[in-house]
Parts: C-alpha cells; structure tokens; sequence
C-alpha cells in the first residue's frame, strides 16, 4: 500500500469505525434476532428458523400495513415533487440576498425535533383541535372532519418535513446548469414558457428524481409522524415494529418485519436508481 | 450604410461605466472582431447586440433598422456562447433543430437543414449523440452549427475558442473562418486573444476599459498602431519613452536616453513620446555597427525562432530572429542592434490610467 492510501485509510477509520459500531452491529444483531423462535410464555428461544418471516408473509394483516406504508411514502413523494419543483425555481430566480433569507425559511422546518412539528399538526388536525374549531365556529361543517388517525393525516404531516429535502436537491440541479441555456434558447426564438418547459424542467429531473429517492425512503421508514398522527388505527410498519419490540415483546418477529422494509425499501432505492442511471446517464455528468 | 452599426453605444452598472461611447460599423459578409483585455466590457457590448441588455445611451442598428426594444427572441441572431450553452437532455440533432422548431419550420425542412448545419461543421455521424459524450472541439461545432442553421442575420461569437486547447484552438481557428466564409454570414466575435482576432477577422476593434482604442484592418492595427496600448497589446513590442525633436517630409529626430534616432514622419508636436518596436524588426549585428549595444541576458529556442533578451543601456529589449539554421548570438555575448528607422513607431505618451 502506497503512503497516499494507507493515510487516506488512517483518516478515514474513525468514521468507519463508528459507521460500524452504530449501524452495522446493531443491523446485524436485528438480522440474526429475526431468525430466533419466540414464545408468548418462554420468551426469546434459541432454535432458529424462518417461522417469523413465513408468518410475515403468510398474513395479510401485514401485506396491509406494507401496502399502506408504501402508498403514503408513494403520494408524500409526488406531493413533494410538485410543492417542491416550482419552490425550487422560484429560489433560483431569485436575487442573492432574497434566496438566502428563502434557504433558511425552506430549511428551518429541519431545525425543529420531527415529534414537535408533529404534535404541531396533532393539535391543528384533532377532532377539537384549531381547523376543526375553526371551520365548526363559522359554521361551514356540523361535525368535525377526521384529520387525525387517518392516512391523509399522516401524508400532510410528512410533506411539511419532506419537502425541503425535494426542494434542495431540484435547487442543486438547477444550479448545475449552464444560465447561459436559458439565454441560447431565447436567441433561438424561444418564449419564457416554452424556456421553462422545454430547456429548465427537462434539467431538473436529474434533482426531482434524486429528491424523490430520499423523500420516498425517509417517508417508507418514517416513524415519529406516523406514530404521532396514526397512533394504533393506522399502523404503518415502523410503527408496527415498534410494537411488537415493546408491547407484544415479540422481538424476533419486529427484527424479520424491520428487515423485510429494509429489504423493501433498498429494492425499491436501487431499481429506482439504475432506472436513472439508464435512462439519465448517458445524458447528465 | 453599414450592416451593422454602432452608435456611441454606452452600458452603465450603477456608477461603474463598462462600455463607454462606443461606435463601429462591421460590414455585410465581415469577420470583425472586438478584441481588449479581460473585464474591457466585450461581453457587454455583445449582450447588447444581442438584445439581452438593453443600452444605457446609444442605438444599436442592423440593416437599417434601430433594434432598439426588440426582444433578443425576434433579433434573430445566431449566438455561441463561450460555455456553449448546449441543451444536455437534448441530442445534437434535437439541439440543432430547436431553432428551427420555435420558427415553426416543418418536419421534413428541419431534417434537411439539420443535415445540412451538420454537414457545414463535418458533425453528420454524430447527430443523434448526447452533448455529454463529446469533445470541446465537437460541443463547439454543435453550437456552431445551432447557431447557423436558423440562418441569422448576424453570428455573435462570445471568446468561441477560449475553452479549448492550444492544439485544437489553431484547428478550431482555420475551421472557423473556413465555416464564416461558407456560410457567407456577418460576424461580430469577442476575444482576448490577439492572434485569435489577427487570424481571423477583416477588421479588428480594440477596446480597453469600455473604450474604443482602434479599429482597422488586422495588419494596420499591427503595423501602425495609434497608441501605446495597442502596440503592447498586439504582438511584442519594445516600448521606449523618447522625446521629439522635429518632424517633418525627412522624417523624425528623437532622443531616446543618450541615442540620437531617426523615424518616420509623424503627426505629432515635439515633446514627450513613445516608441515602439517590434521584435522581429531588430536585426544583430557587430558591437561597433548598430544603432545600440547590448548583452545577451537570455535566449529562448522556440523552434522557428529564438527570442533574445538583450540588457542595453536603455533597458531590456526583446529580440527575435529566425531560425534559418544557426544561433546568431550566444549568451552573454555583447551585440549590436540595428532597425530601419521605418520600423519605429512614435506614439503619444498614454495619460496614465488605472
Ligand atoms: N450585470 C452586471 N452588473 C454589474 N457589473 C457588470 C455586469 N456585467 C458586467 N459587469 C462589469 O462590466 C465589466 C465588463 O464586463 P464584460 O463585458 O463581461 O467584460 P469582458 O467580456 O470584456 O471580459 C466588468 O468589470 C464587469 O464586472
Ligand atoms: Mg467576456
């Protein structure tokens, strides 16, 4: 090994070796939890199998909560996309100091705890909570709207946090391209609308389809929101694991359910992107 | 009347003046070059042309019509821009064609004159690649080629060449002038390069610090420059400050250090001045016979030429001669300098500027 990469190891070790001990022990201890028996008396066995997974798989009660999990994830991050696409362009165009007053407005939600923002919307959303009241004092609904424990709930409460990740990364695409393109177009004989729609948004997907990775990750393995505003109604399966971690005790069955939404959501992250890669590679850096 | 003209053509940034009373003419079918040093208000001047800013004073007009308020998308001009600006989601063909497509101009017409642009910049195998795998020299026909096919009025070339290597810009130069003339398109270009502008333009105007400084054929600006600035700015040149004593149909008489010197005849009242020489025009000969003596402090092979740094009692003077096969002076060897005093160049003393 030359210096140059034997130092290049040597920095980066303190790093690695936290990434580790934080992330790849634990997920590891989880994988191998997920194949230990558990009984309601007993407790954790020591016989191993694939009996936690078999009956993941063999139940639709939890094909349900999969299912649910990835439609919210799903239409949080087409929400995203079309809240944060224009928000994006509207931050390009604008003067210096305007966009980094903006920056910091589209960032700040991120500087609040998730569970504050959440318990934020639970006292907007509940049954008396201020849209309710609100809309029943003027007299425009008898009976309040559930907002609370409902999918659409939690969907509204994870756009807010996850839109100024889609908004950042179209902003980074923006950036990367040339200004003079919008210039050349208009010799060209272009109009500002057809400027936008033929020569700014093609050039941004590259930053939708990256902010849709994240946002849609984060979303499928979102916990705090979900927990908050669907409570035990609307189970998505971070919540479900949760469960089965501190309520039921089942552990082994929470490791097999966390792992199949890790195996789930890496699936769904790596197609997606080898998706980009093909269809995008050959025509962006 | 010319094709396109300039009226004191004036852009103002706040209090910072960057293009001041500028006024030129490039005739139809020209290669005119606007040429001055980085920050000189080159760009500026084109973007007004261009329409994408508006003058703060003066009129832009173009085959007799004031382009004042017409928005750069009806000018009709053909731009490149110095990063290329080409449209990276788009193919050549696709990029090419997009001028074409905003004019409305149907299918089958656009694929011929897309054939055709390509052809013109020797791009026709790679129509339908994608901007991000080609080269600089090819990005750069591309946008040539987009620029062209919609056949504009008038090409505006931004520093077209000044993204490329050395090896390719010489090329890309030959490539350039040979796709003007088959075009037969006017040209306006903005460089800072001075053999860029001596190669390829009919006429050149230099500019320094929103100015004009000179406008006239690449060997006039070359051979009689009107100023100490363009004489530097073009080529090498020795510049030595002198005094006139009188002038008139015999020629000049100056005085430079403790040198008595013949020039040409000038008009210009005796006093303080500036010579310029070029050179190439300086020839070595013995100690005793020249007009100056010198030692040779550095000598620099360059193949074709060596360049010689002589340390004379008037200061350093450059030297070139020829390489026709043997070193015509060693270094530290004591030389004589001599010119016809035809090749001097007396100039006004520049008032000092920033
Ligand atoms: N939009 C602008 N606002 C303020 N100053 C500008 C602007 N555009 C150009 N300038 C200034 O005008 C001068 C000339 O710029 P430019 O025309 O780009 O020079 P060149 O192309 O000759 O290098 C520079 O000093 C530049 O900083
Ligand atoms: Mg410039």
């Amino acid at each position: 090994m030359t210096t140059q990469t034997s130092r290049a190891w040597l920095l980066s070790a303190p790093a690695l070796v936290l990434f580790a001990v934080l992330l790849l022990v634990p997920l590891l201890m989880t994988f191998m939890l997920s194949f230990n028996s558990f009984d309601f008396y007993g407790g954790i066995g020591t016989d191993l199998s694939l009996a936690n997974y078999a009956e993941v798989l063999g139940d639709s009660y939890f094909y349900e909560i999969f299912g649910r999990t990835f439609l919210i994830a799903l239409i949080t991050t087409a929400i995203c996309a079309a809240i944060g696409v224009p928000q994006a362009y509207i931050l390009y165009r604008m003067s210096p100091f305007w966009r980094s007053i903006t920056v910091l407005i589209v960032i700040g939600p991120l500087l609040i705890s998730v569970v504050v923002r959440t318990l934020g919307w639970a006292i907007l959303l509940g049954n008396k909570g201020v849209i309710n009241t609100a809309l029943m004092d003027i007299g425009l609904i008898e009976r309040p709207i559930r907002m609370m424990y409902t999918s659409g709930g939690i969907v509204l409460a994870l756009v807010h946090v996850m839109v100024p990740f889609m908004v950042l990364a179209v902003w980074a695409a923006l950036q990367r391209q040339d200004p003079a393109t919008e210039a050349a177009a208009e010799s060209l004989g272009a109009r500002p609308r057809t400027i936008f729609f033929r020569i700014i948004l093609p050039q941004a997907i590259p930053g939708v389809l990256s902010g849709s990775l994240i946002v849609f990750s984060l979303s499928a393995s979102a916990f705090a929101t979900p927990a908050i505003l669907g409570g035990r109604r609307v189970k998505v399966v971070s919540t479900t694991v949760y469960d089965e971690f501190l309520n039921t005790l089942n552990w082994p069955l929470g490791a097999a359910i966390a792992m199949l939404l890790l195996v789930a959501v890496l699936i769904v992250m790596l197609s997606w992107n080898s998706l980009v890669e093909r269809r995008y590679g050959e025509v962006f850096e | 009347m010319a094709f396109l003209e300039l009226h004191g053509l004036t852009k103002r940034f706040g209090a910072f003046t960057a293009v001041e009373e500028l006024s030129f003419a490039v005739e139809r079918g020209s290669f005119v070059s606007l040429l001055g040093p980085s920050g000189c208000g080159k760009t500026t001047t084109l973007q007004m042309v261009a329409g994408f800013e508006a003058p703060t004073e003066g009129k832009i007009v173009l085959d007799g019509k004031n382009l004042a308020g017409i928005p750069a998308r009806e000018r009709g001009l053909g731009i490149v821009f110095q990063t290329y600006a080409l449209f990276a989601h788009m193919t050549v063909e696709e990029n090419v064609g997009f001028g074409l497509e905003m004019r409305k101009v149907s299918k089958a017409e656009r694929k011929r004159r897309i054939a055709a642009a390509l052809d013109l910049v020797h791009l026709s195998h790679l129509g339908d690649r994608y901007p991000r795998a080609m080269s600089g020299g090819q990005r750069q026909r591309v946008a040539l080629a987009r620029a062209l096919v919609i056949e504009p009025q008038l090409l505006l070339l931004d520093e077209p060449l000044s993204n490329l290597d050395a090896k390719l810009r010489e090329e890309m130069q030959l490539e350039l002038r040979r796709i003007q003339r088959e075009a037969g398109v006017t040209t306006l270009m903005v460089t800072h390069d001075q053999s860029e502008a001596l190669a390829l333009s009919d006429s050149i105007v230099v500019m320094d610090q929103g100015r004009l400084r000179q406008d006239a054929t690449p060997f006039d600006i070359y051979e009689t420059p009107q100023s100490s600035f363009v004489s530097r700015f073009l080529g090498k040149s020795n510049n030595l400050s002198a005094r006139l004593d009188s002038t008139g149909s015999e020629g000049s008489a100056l005085v430079c250090g403790s040198l008595r010197l013949h020039g040409p005849l000038v008009d210009l009242r005796p006093g303080p001045v500036e010579i310029a020489l070029r050179p190439e025009r300086i020839a070595l000969v013995d100690p005793e016979a020249g007009q100056l003596r010198g030692t040779v402090a550095e000598r620099v092979f360059m193949g074709n030429q060596w360049l010689l740094r002589i340390e004379t009692e008037l200061g350093d003077m450059l030297v070139m001669r020829y390489n026709t096969g043997r070193a015509e002076a060693e270094e530290g060897e004591v030389v004589g300098l001599d010119w016809k005093p035809e090749d001097i160049r007396i100039l006004p003393v520049e008032e000092t500027s920033a």
